[in-house]
């Protein structure tokens, strides 16, 4: 029988630890145990069937961290033999047993990280993953599980490669810490969110702590779950005693807590670490007749990031959009530029303002979307901690962004259409996500409610067709803007009205479109918004750097008891006396020096002192506040000739001489380049291009994946008016060949931070002289040395950032 | 977090400032600002194991390491047994520095030292601990001693790492060419002796680097 329909007649219990009792049976620290299955087959079938006798209806195979990067062809032991014998441990097992039982087959982490924080490739984990699933499904396992895993992003990727590898079904348990958080900061709530979103058939936690640790937490996974939970705790909390591992409770104790636990709700319990037969023994003999507890469906609308859950629907949540090229053409600058940086700082500021997710739409006829789309998604999920809502009419553009994104991502949109449907409802199916729907169809907006509605149930029809249930979607009501159809808003209000109360169902609204073509856009969207609101808006997609737009909300949610005690309104109002709040707390802009107000520490000379004492001394606000100034009375290259390079200059030297230190080298940078980019404005304004002076490639060399030093060089050679092609961390040397040939760069500079890293940048060296022999070379980073630098051929050995400074202006002249 | 005892002269130091310079009232407080938001996102972490050790000169053998160091072994004179040890501030800190390190250099370094300093002060205090504990069955400990530092290879990472588990149990990993991920992390040696030494030197001044600009006491 199917273990899926065991499960909903009865509690089923797995096995215990293996890792304590192979060491008990004389394994080595740090020894593979996955290799056991080949040279120890007896012992393996002996604790397996000590497990089954114990009562367990679950055996997992001992292969845990068996994966390519651990057997390969140079391992002594192949991955797939290894594999093969380990479910023919478990078979063998469930057969003397004479019980009827399941074998699951066990995948853990990798042991990497994945990047940007470590070294492996998204891809390659969804790889490695797919072919362990695909052997042992082969080999005749049972179920996939997926477990100890304390990253949701290698979840996901274990998650999808068994998914591709087998239609087995997958249970998935993640470890928290004692705070209730994954060690790269998800929670219960972004966990379970991830995990319905990808389609597991149970999930859970397992490892890391003891049972009773396990309870709290398990209340909040119960709390969302739509599906069983499994439970497989620690045998308590571990302490050392003579170089033996003891735990704080005994086997009876554990049993105690476990029957807690199930009567809780949990539907499959067993244990991890420490725990051993007489440890299921135990539970199954306390918890074997009880009726398991149903499993309710929550029907909540969650999105998640990495890090965290926003569930829409409760209070009015507030989608950003300012990540949009559309009639900004700064914006399109950026992109064509490729200048992720100020599509980062779009981000951070919009949650500096209070957005709770924010849209992401990199469209422009003339760029490659979906890479486009793909890169932009990866960048802001490892800066920022809020979901994202992917933006986009490319069926490729969104596969790929859904496939990368690290949670379970809002998705904008689906619409009546057949086709729109037929596209997009199966990769909602697959990769999960709350998806937008339109109310619209192939004969277009319908303009009355009534029309708009009969489009949202099709589309909750079609949608329960591919499985997808309505808590997963966000009727949009549209809204047209009221300058040409006066009862545009009429109809979108009750449009929202009764899709809410008629349909139960969830809504989103672009606020601002309802304003088009009227003076002081943002009088109307204000108003608008609030009424939206109070017609049950669930998600708002507006600016939320719009001080109109953050009071109303802020207001509504007072006035709606939905802040108690108004303390979110005091803490964004309170202390302000005029009505000029913008609303959410700026942290991150807070960060630079600008505590002290214009003038106070800039003297009180021109404009012209004051820009190159704000410069030397790194304040942002007031290095911009006195380039305006100056803008109307003088050039633009006079003043960056006269005022902001000079100034510039006495902080390198300064730094140089060991009087000025690198926080202020870099301060003067970031306020040099605050005043450069109002220059830049007005200059485009005007038509006129700035001239960059070369164009130098920076790269940290393959292998290494610390970048600070990079960056640093980086934000300095740009105030010199360099042109830096960053091409990253990790960069392998083709690829700075390849750009070095492309672009006939005169000057290219590598950072490398290990000993073991220094080989990568050699090889770059090699490389660079043979396909670019006119490129210079510039090397810096930790390990480097004058000496090492000669060896390996480089130009120019950097000790510090102002030194590749001053070997630019050598090399450019 | 358990402990959050910030050393303001070890970050100052990390920034390049010499024992006789104060930083401004503007770096101080961006200093300040830093140090609050890595009490937000650090998640400090440690864990440790003994194993026998065998010494015969610079053969050294731990059980699940063996390894040949002049400078391990000289640091391990006279012990039977070592502590491994593993600690991490977790991956927080390094979506830290990947933000401002793309949005705000000169919070980036300021943070790259502080958290620096953050874990080596956070390794101090569990080293205290073990030490007091070891001492009550009349063991004295060796300051600790990293991969890296003289000539104890790099590469015994490879065998480091597993043998404490640091993966499942403080979420430490190895990238290919040996760096930790998450970057705040540290592993290190800990020799067990029936006989004290007076020489209580550790961490920077243990190593044999002693050109290293950020050099404690240069």
């Amino acid at each position: 029988m199917n273990i899926l329909q065991e499960l909903q007649k009865r509690i089923l219990f797995c096995d215990g630890g293996m890792g304590s009792l192979l060491q008990e049976a004389g394994l080595k620290a740090g020894e593979l145990p996955g290799t056991w299955n080949i040279t120890h087959r007896s012992e393996l079938v002996r604790i397996h069937r000590a497990y089954l006798e114990a009562g367990a209806d679950i055996v997992t195979t001992n292969t845990f961290g068996v994966d390519r990067l651990k057997y390969n062809e140079n391992t002594e032991y192949q991955l797939e033999p290894v594999i093969a014998a380990a479910v023919s441990n478990a078979k063998k097992a469930v057969s003397l047993s004479g019980r009827q039982a399941w074998i699951g087959l066990d995948m853990g982490p990798t042991g990497k990280l994945l990047k940007p924080l470590g070294d492996l490739d998204f891809e390659d984990a969804v790889d490695i993953y797919r072919e362990v699933a695909s052997v042992g499904a082969r080999e005749g396992a049972d179920f996939i599980l997926i477990e100890t895993m304390s990253d949701s992003y290698e979840t996901k990727a274990a998650v999808l490669g068994a998914r591709e590898a087998c239609d087995l079904p997958v249970f998935v348990t993640v470890t928290f810490d004692e705070r209730g958080k994954l060690l790269t900061g998800g929670n219960p709530a972004s966990v379970v969110a991830l995990l319905e979103g990808l389609g597991v058939d149970v999930l859970g936690m397992n490892c890391g702590l003891g049972p009773a640790q396990m309870r709290d937490i398990l209340k909040e996974i119960l709390a969302e779950s739509s599906i069983p939970v499994m439970i497989n705790p620690n045998a308590g909390l571990p302490r050392s005693e003579n170089g033996r591992t003891v735990y704080d409770i005994d086997a009876e104790e554990f049993a105690e807590i476990m029957e807690e636990i199930v009567d809780m709700g949990a539907r499959i319990v067993g244990g991890c670490c420490g725990t051993t037969p007489e440890h299921i023994r135990k539970v199954v003999s306390r918890c074997k007749n009880k009726l398991p507890a149903a499993v309710e469906k929550k029907n909540r609308t969650v999105v998640t990031s990495f890090a965290q859950a926003v569930e829409i629907g409760k209070s009015p949540v507030i989608i950003g959009e300012r990540i949009n090229p559309t009639g900004k053409s700064k914006f399109k600058q950026a992109l064509r530029d490729h200048n992720l940086e100020y599509i980062l700082q779009e981000g951070v500021t919009q949650q500096e303002h209070g957005a709770h997710i924010l849209d992401v739409n990199v469209g422009l006829p003339e760029i490659d979307e979906p890479s486009m789309m793909e890169e932009v998604v990866r960048e802001l999920q490892s800066i920022i901690d809020l979901p994202l809502q992917l933006d986009t009419s490319d069926p490729e553009a969104m596969e790929r962004a859904m496939r990368i994104y690290n949670g379970k991502p809002l998705i904008n949109s689906v619409n009546g259409k057949a086709e729109s449907m037929k596209a997009i409802f199966p990769l909602v199916k697959k990769y999960g996500g709350v998806v937008v729907a339109l109310c619209l169809d192939e004969s277009g907006i319908p303009d009355t409610a009534e029309g708009r509605v009969s489009i949202a149930e099709k589309i909750y029809r079609t949608a329960a067709e591919y499985g997808i249930g309505p808590e997963n979607i966000l009727i949009d009501a549209l809204c047209l803007t009221v300058s040409s159809d006066s009862r545009g808003a009429l109809t979108t209000l009750e449009t929202l009205r009764r899709v809410k109360d008629e349909l139960g169902g969830k809504t989103v609204l672009g606020v601002s479109n309802i304003s088009f073509g009227l003076p002081q856009r943002e009088i109307i969207n204000g108003a608008f918004f609030t009424m939206a609101m109070e017609c049950g808006l669930s998600a708002a997609i507006i600016n939320p750097n719009s001080e109109i737009m953050m009071r109303a909300y802020y207001s509504f949610r007072a006035l709606m008891d939905l802040d108690p005690q108004c303390g979110e309104y005091i803490s964004v109002y309170g202390g302000q006396t005029g009505v000029s709040a913008a609303g959410g707390v700026s942290s991150f802009a807070a960060g630079g020096g600008s505590a002290a107000g214009p003038g106070a520490e800039t003297g009180d000379g021109g404009p012209e002192s004051r820009l190159e004492a704000s410069i030397e001394k790194g304040l942002r606000e007031q290095a911009a506040a006195a380039v305006k100034e100056l803008l109307g009375a003088k050039d633009a290259l006079d003043i960056i000739n006269g005022q902001m390079i000079p100034a510039l200059d006495r902080v390198g030297k300064g730094f140089e001489k060991g009087t000025l230190f690198l926080p202020q080298l870099l301060m003067s940078a970031e306020a040099a380049r605050a005043a450069f980019d109002i220059i830049k404005e007005s200059m485009a304004a005007s038509g006129v291009k700035q001239e960059k002076r070369g164009t130098i490639i920076l790269a940290t060399v393959k292998g290494d994946i610390h970048d600070i030093g990079k960056n640093i060089v980086k934000v300095l050679l740009e105030n010199y008016s360099y042109e830096v092609l960053d091409l990253g961390k990790d960069v392998p040397p083709e690829l700075i060949v390849e750009t070095a040939v492309e672009r006939h760069v005169p000057l290219v500079g590598l950072s490398a931070l290990m000993t073991t890293t220094v080989p990568s940048m050699e090889e770059t060296i090699r490389q660079l002289r043979i396909k670019a022999p006119w490129a210079k070379v510039m090397v810096g980073g930790a390990v480097l040395t004058q000496e090492y630098a000669d060896t390996m051929g480089a130009d120019r050995y950097c000790r510090d950032a102002m030194a590749s400074v001053g070997y630019a202006e050598e090399v450019f002249g | 977090m358990e402990t959050c005892s910030w050393n303001d002269r070890e970050i100052l130091r990390y920034l390049g400032f010499k024992r006789n310079q104060a930083p401004d009232e503007n770096v101080r407080s961006l200093i300040e600002g830093c140090k609050a938001e890595l009490e937000r996102s650090a998640a400090p972490k440690a864990v440790w194991r003994e194993f026998p050790l065998t010494l015969d000169g610079d053969k050294i053998d731990m059980e699940c390491l063996q390894t040949v160091s002049k400078s391990l072994a000289r640091n391990l004179k006279d012990c039977h047994r070592v502590i491994l040890f593993g600690a991490t501030l977790g991956a927080g800190v390094d979506m830290l520095l990947q933000r401002y390190g793309r949005l705000q250099m000169s919070r980036a370094v300021v943070i790259q030292a502080a958290s620096a300093a953050m874990l080596e002060t956070f390794c101090d205090e569990k080293n205290r601990q073990l030490k007091e504990e070891y001492l009550k069955e009349g063991l004295y400990l060796r300051p600790r001693f990293s991969p890296g530092y003289g000539d104890f290879p790099l590469g015994c990472q490879k065998q480091l790492v597993p043998a404490l588990d640091l993966n499942r149990r403080i979420g430490v990993t190895l990238t290919e060419s040996l760096l930790m991920a998450p970057s705040k992390s540290v592993t290190a040696v800990i020799g067990v002796s029936r006989i004290p030494v007076s020489c209580r030197v550790q961490g920077c001044e243990a190593c044999g680097k002693k050109d290293c600009a950020y050099r404690r006491n240069a």
